[in-house]
């Protein structure tokens, strides 16, 4: 089993994730240049007006934004199955045919958000233009396809995860992939009550990105450690069951905190604001648990002179994942956790909810939770395909982390003064009108908030540019440890 | 069994079992405390009907003949927020007698009309949605779009239903700032629904959201 970490030569299952891992970073890019569009838009009003208005980039960057990330997140369940379970993934074939399926559907999906954008006030507008909301805008017919196709999916998963060997990993993957898979039916039909809409719509965003796309990524994090530091399993598991206790003892209920101003009674004031300020806490006990490994594992070898550890003296087998992990573990607990908190209570919320506030915190959690850990994937299927005991950071890897991060902690503190700007103008002030919103959105800090959101966002995107170079490249390069 | 894993087992703390079992209790009782809040919320922000409206028994969500109302979002000294009030009969579009059937007709194609057209990626509707574009959750209440408004005066209409409906259908010609709206292609009837939508949402108890909505305009521009 230790062996086949290293290696993707040879196993259909790997090969798969690649693929995924391939079509997933193109759509990262994109999502990249629609949300470039959409910050230009903020800065000139005029641009693509009439051709690509501010809905349509806002649409394609949020959409390919959960697209890429759900890709990724095969991809990785793809990559680590055969290391886990000891086994080649069963119905592999049937995987390979649903991967061709769902980047087909999105391109088709994709491409009617474009070309069409709008419809008429009908059904048909639903089924096969757009269902107009947020996050989960795909047409019906695409929702029937993704059920199709993450089912095929999950019985991959259960199929393989029983037949081989059975890790917590697995375990913890399995339970949380139905649960997923179970959630995105919760956002499939219509109905006349926008109050009635959006409870529903909660559970599929918030029960998505606060309860299992945590968990999963604590199995990720939990699998990154086994292969990467030569972490302890026994306890790298034990720790992940801990985690999986206080992300869905407090995300589950957590979903309180968007129930606040929607038509719900008022007992979700504190059912929300308890448990969301429960959230954070198992993002430390994460991060906590990276750095705690890390240091134990480097600890022991030091102790041992160095021959204790498997390959070659080096704590850890991947430098550029292994980064990129432990800003997931940072990125996670600042972005989700910090952010999330500061205006998860309803006394602040009644005046943060809706506001540019909102976006920096889903701009940092996003990328401090999910990006990270998942480009981190796509460097060990880096390692992986091309053979290599131990792969290094180069100049490209380095510039790219760098600049990424920067850039989006850049756009974060700016669009955090834009949502203080709102805030006290347009909500405290103003009372939320017509009026008072422009009145906020004109003020120079306001305005020159969304210059710098700008200017980070294309820090961000010079850094994608050298991330990919890096990636198709890297694998190649001498620097490694064949 | 090797000499790491008998003495992690000492103590159920370092147990996985024991962690795994947790996990899994955990789980399940939030997942059964949130099935029976969502069957009590269910239940209390059920669509309204014409009944209630009528006897005046108060719905967190009203039927959708409440477009035959006036409505208005005045402070509760009991909540200690705003709620919004049904009032006297009033005009929508030249009536107030919308029966049951025909105001759910309009409800209906405003909701549809609201998701064809993307409204919430670039709006915000009780808040949610994109942060391009004011909040609707309470524009129809919106003193702007009101008897003495500029957006009222702009369209050139004699009421707050027409105005807004004309906006909707062009709102190019109208441009309120630099952000302008794009033309959608929202003919005359779906820009009744959409008002429609937006009235009735503005009778949807937010518990206070948005705070003082319209009040403190003249103490800041010192009207």
């Amino acid at each position: 089993m230790a062996s086949s970490h290293l290696t993707g030569i040879g196993s259909e299952s790997k090969q798969l994730a690649t693929w995924y891992f391939t079509f997933a970073a193109i759509i990262f890019g994109a999502q990249l240049l629609f949300g470039l569009v959409a910050a230009i838009q903020f800065v000139m009003p005029g641009f693509l007006y009439g051709i690509l208005d501010f809905s349509i980039a806002r649409i394609l960057h949020v959409n390919a934004l959960v697209v890429w990330m759900v890709f990724a997140m095969f991809g990785s369940v793809y990559w680590l199955l055969p290391d886990e379970t000891g086994i080649e993934t069963i119905g592999i074939k049937i995987g390979k045919l649903l991967f061709w399926v769902f980047a087909a559907a999105i391109v088709v999906v994709v491409l009617v958000y474009l070309l069409v954008q709008v419809g008429p006030a009908s059904d048909t507008t639903i089924w096969f233009i757009t269902e107009g909301r947020e996050y989960i805008e795909a047409p019906r017919w695409a929702d029937y396809g993704i059920v199709v196709v993450v089912l095929g999916f999950v019985a991959n998963l259960f199929f393989t995860g029983m037949k081989g060997q059975q890790t917590g990993i697995v375990t913890v993957l399995m339970a949380d992939m139905i649960a997923f898979a179970g959630l995105y039916l919760a956002g499939m039909f219509f109905t006349d009550s926008i109050s009635m809409d959006q409870y529903w719509w909660w559970w599929v965003i918030h029960l998505w990105v606060e309860a299992t796309w945590e968990v999963f990524v604590g199995a990720i994090a939990a699998y990154g450690l086994i292969t990467m530091i030569g972490a302890h399993r026994k306890v790298v598991e034990m720790w992940l069951w801990i985690e999986v206790a206080m992300l869905f003892g407090s995300g589950i209920l957590g979903l309180g905190h968007h129930y606040f101003w929607i038509g719900t009674p008022e007992y979700w004031w504190e059912i929300g604001a308890l448990f969301s300020a429960l959230e954070p806490l198992p993002l430390v006990a994460m991060f906590v648990h990276v750095l705690y490994d890390w240091g134990k594992e480097t600890g022991l070898q030091m102790a041992e002179g160095y021959e204790g550890h498997a390959i070659d003296g080096h704590t850890v087998t991947n430098k550029p994942a292994f980064t990129w992990f432990v800003m997931n573990a940072f990125g996670n607990f600042l972005g989700a956790g910090v952010w999330g908190f500061f205006h998860t209570l309803p006394q602040v919320n009644l005046y943060t909810h809706g506001t540019q506030f909102t976006a920096a915190h889903g701009h940092l959690a996003f990328f401090g939770a999910y990006a990270t850990i998942l480009i981190g994937m796509f460097y060990l299927a880096i390692q992986g395909t091309n053979g290599i005991k131990i792969l290094r950071h180069t100049k490209l890897s380095i510039w790219s982390t760098s600049l990424i991060a920067l850039g989006m902690l850049g756009m974060t503190a700016a669009l955090t003064i834009a949502g203080y700007v709102q805030v006290i103008v347009s909500r405290a002030q103003l009372g939320a009108t017509w009026a008072g919103y422009f009145d906020g959105q004109s003020g120079p800090w306001f305005t020159q908030a969304m210059d710098w959101r700008l200017i980070m966002g294309v820090v961000v995107f010079t850094g994608f540019i050298l991330l990919v170079i890096d990636l198709l490249t890297t694998g190649k390069k001498s620097v490694h440890k064949i | 069994m090797n000499k790491e894993s008998t003495v992690a087992n000492k103590s159920v703390w370092s147990d996985n079992r024991f962690w795994q079992r947790s996990a899994t209790w955990v789980t399940g009782f939030a997942s059964l405390l949130l099935i029976w809040l969502t069957f009590d919320s269910m239940g209390q922000i059920a669509m309204g009907n014409d009944a209630d409206i009528q006897n005046g028994v108060t719905k967190r969500v009203p039927g959708p003949t409440v477009i035959n109302r006036k409505i208005t979002y005045e402070m509760s000294a009991a909540r200690g927020h705003e709620i919004p009030v049904i009032g006297a009969k009033e005009m929508f579009f030249g009536r107030d007698d919308y029966s049951e059937e025909e105001a759910g007709a309009l409800l209906h194609l405003g909701k549809l009309g609201q998701q064809a057209k993307n409204c919430m990626a670039c709006h915000t509707l009780l808040g949610n949605g994109a942060y391009y574009a004011p909040d609707l959750t309470k524009a129809w209440l919106d003193p702007a779009w009101g008897p003495n408004g500029p957006l009222q005066a702009m369209t050139g209409k004699e009421t707050k239903e027409e105005a807004m409906a004309e906006f909707l259908q062009h709102p190019n010609l109208y441009p309120t700032h630099a952000r302008m709206m794009p033309d959608l292609g929202i003919t005359a009837e779906e820009a009744k629904g959409l008002v429609a939508f937006l009235k009735h949402m503005s009778s949807i108890d937010t518990n206070g959201f948005p705070r003082n909505f319209g009040r403190m305009q003249g103490a800041v521009h010192g009207k």
